[in-house]
């Protein structure tokens, strides 16, 4: 084990499998000679040159494109798009090509293809710039999507995804870049998807999160128990496209009670389909509705007090879960 | 360029067999035997068929809506072509797919593509990881005049050329962007003119004329293969029938005339033409390539209509290839 930040363990990950495969390579704008926006890549152009690790124009479409056409080809492609929020413009490729290939072609075109963006709101970036758009992604079937919240499991889930014979969503928190954590230094160190983790045990009340929102998930469980004497167990769903919603049920028939934190807009997020599913599965458990802690329904705003508004906060997990009690 | 006598049969049966396809297909479909909308190929054979003509079946090709042809071309099996057309399980795509979308990755046959435009960054890719790999193969991709409007096209082309990619933009000119006629749509009439713009040879050819477009393609798959990097291949064609289906006069947005004065230049009457008069073949030779390629037809699509539906258990299957 090492003590690494998530960008060192993303980094970890992306080296390994660049020495593990040669059919891997990365793409990306400003991945290269920069060093990626997030200094997620800093150093591998030097370390495996510009065939393996090739910086782009700034044409989403295109990337994603010629990531599609590579995997086609035989490569392992991991191509960056710098955010989330300029993923919109590689939209078509992502859903109508990557996502649906190999259903429509019976199986015959596999787009092995990891698609590495940074997500979430939280640094006055504003509007076009602060989206969530996991739960989006996860929508669509054919891809599968993962967001880790720690170093270990930036690591672990990234280097899974290049194992996948599907298109990864690999979606990275822009507010998680320079956390610490202990990270495994075995090369052979994978976390499978559909896994979810129990990061907290506890007997009250089930938190749920993804990416960010663990954090706030998290010092809430800490704030009710010292301050309330609640027990909240919190777990870390690690991929919405496989959702281990067992683990999630499993947790809830034990604590009777749900809350779900996401940076994510509510209406229409992926926080309606988990409640849901806990309602369709667990109905009887249930001693109050599922609670939702989500980002409010608006685009976001570049003050620093309403932006602070609109994402949700531990103390809004809290309130959510002293109201169900 | 001199034209072996091969070349031209092999030309001339290829765009037969898209013809006699495509054909049948609407016939099929006019008589809502077969569902969905299907955009005919017929009166552009000769991009098809000479631009194939160059390459083998380890080149890649991306498709469009209009993408029968370029699988005929490829040399895609009928009977593959017509079950999927019908949505039966024999189908290239397990009648999944249908018409927009079928693909044979043996052929390299990347996929037609129910998106204008969507194909050229996939081919880009493909030519990525051809140079990549430096195994000598070039990717086509196959658009229209319409989509090189499309930002997808432009970004495709312009990544092509800056990385000096093994791949030929291989524009379809057939005049309309599905109803809009091409002087709506953009302010130019080569498409090919583009090609300045992204640093790489922009070449015109007659789309007509399927041995034009052969030697044309010859060099732009040649310069690819040599590591010279993407050509913008522009062949000046036109849809005798509509966007959909098999009506080709008596529509709105083109006059007849227009439609009659393209007839004239038919690319299969042009070339049966050629052969005759300069000896290659006989009137009676080239019939028996029409009637071989009918009986090929009936016979498909015998094997299509016959075909099982696919069972409904596969309804969720292969949305993820589970390794």
């Amino acid at each position: 084990m090492a003590e690494m930040r998530y960008r060192e363990a993303l980094r970890e990950a992306l080296r390994e499998e660049l020495i593990r495969d040669d059919r891997v390579f990365l793409m990306g704008e400003d991945i290269g000679a920069y060093g990626g926006s997030y200094a997620v890549t800093t150093g591998l152009l030097e370390e495996f040159g510009p065939e393996r690790v090739r910086d782009t124009p700034i044409a989403e479409s295109g990337i994603i494109g010629a990531g599609i056409g590579a995997a086609m080809g035989g490569m392992r492609p991991m191509v960056e798009l710098m955010t989330i929020n300029f993923s919109f413009l590689a939209l078509d490729q992502i859903v109508n090509s990557a996502a649906k290939l190999y259903y429509m072609s019976h199986g015959q075109i596999n787009v092995p293809m990891v698609v590495r963006m940074a997500s979430g709101g939280g640094s006055q970036l504003a509007a076009t710039h602060s989206h969530s758009l996991e739960g989006m992604y996860a929508h669509f079937p054919g891809l599968k999507v993962v967001c880790p919240s720690n170093p270990a499991d930036a690591k672990g889930l990234l280097k899974r995804a290049f194992r996948d014979e599907n298109t990864v969503i690999f979606i990275e928190h822009t507010s998680l870049y320079g956390i610490k954590g202990e990270v495994p230094d075995d090369p052979d160190f994978i976390i499978e998807f559909g896994k979810a983790n129990v990061v907290r045990e506890g007997t009250d009340v089930t938190l749920i999160g993804y990416s960010g929102s663990v954090w706030q998930a998290s010092r809430a469980a800490t704030m009710l128990e010292e301050q309330e004497g609640i027990s909240a167990e919190v777990i870390d769903l690690r991929t919405l496209s496989p959702l281990d919603i067992e683990t999630v049920i499993r947790s809830v028939k034990k604590t009777n009670r749900a809350v779900i934190v996401e940076d994510d807009w509510k209406f229409g997020g992926f926080g309606g389909e988990l409640s849901a599913q806990i309602m369709e599965r667990a109905f009887d458990w249930l001693d109050a509705p599922v609670a939702r802690v989500s980002g409010k329904d608006v685009p976001l705003p570049y003050n620093r007090n309403l932006e602070f508004a609109a994402l949700p906060s531990e103390e809004d997990v809290v309130e959510a879960v002293l109201a169900m009690l | 360029m001199d034209i072996s006598k091969e070349t031209l049969f092999d030309l001339h049966h290829r765009m037969v067999r898209i013809r006699i396809f495509e054909e049948e297909a609407g016939k099929l479909m006019e008589s809502a035997k077969i569902p969905g909308a299907l955009h005919l190929y017929v009166g552009e054979e000769a991009v098809a068929a000479g631009v194939m003509c160059n390459l083998s079946d380890q080149d890649q090709i991306t498709s469009t809506h209009r993408g029968h042809g370029h699988l005929v071309a490829k040399g895609g099996d009928f009977k593959k072509m017509y079950a999927e057309l019908y949505g039966r399980s024999t189908g290239y795509c397990g009648g999944k797919g249908g018409s927009m979308h079928i693909s044979d990755m043996d052929l390299g046959m990347l996929g037609a593509n129910g998106i204008v435009a969507g194909g050229p960054p996939i081919a880009m890719g493909a030519a990525f990881a051809n140079k990549y790999k430096g195994n000598g193969n070039v990717a086509v991709a196959f658009f229209g005049d319409g989509a090189s409007n499309e930002g997808a096209f432009h970004e495709a082309a312009n990544m092509a050329a800056t990385w000096k990619l093994p791949l030929v933009l291989c524009c379809e000119n057939n005049g309309y962007g599905e109803f809009t006629p091409q002087a709506n749509h953009q302010a130019i009439k080569d498409v090919a003119d583009r090609a300045v713009g992204y640093g790489m040879p922009g070449v015109v050819c007659d789309g007509m004329d399927a041995v034009a477009v052969y030697e044309a393609a010859h060099e732009a798959v040649a310069r690819a293969r040599r590591g010279e990097g993407p050509t913008l291949l522009e062949c000046k064609t036109y849809r005798f029938f509509d966007h959909v289906g098999i009506r080709g006069i008596g529509l709105s947005y083109r006059s007849d005339d227009e439609v009659m004065e393209w007839k004239k230049r038919d690319a299969i009457q042009a070339i049966e033409k050629r052969m005759i008069e300069v000896g290659v073949a006989t009137a009676e030779e080239l019939a028996a390539v029409h009637d071989r390629v009918k009986i090929e037809a009936a016979e498909a699509i015998a094997f299509g209509e016959a075909s099982p539906w696919p069972d409904e258990s596969t309804l969720l299957k292969d949305v993820y290839n589970n390794d």
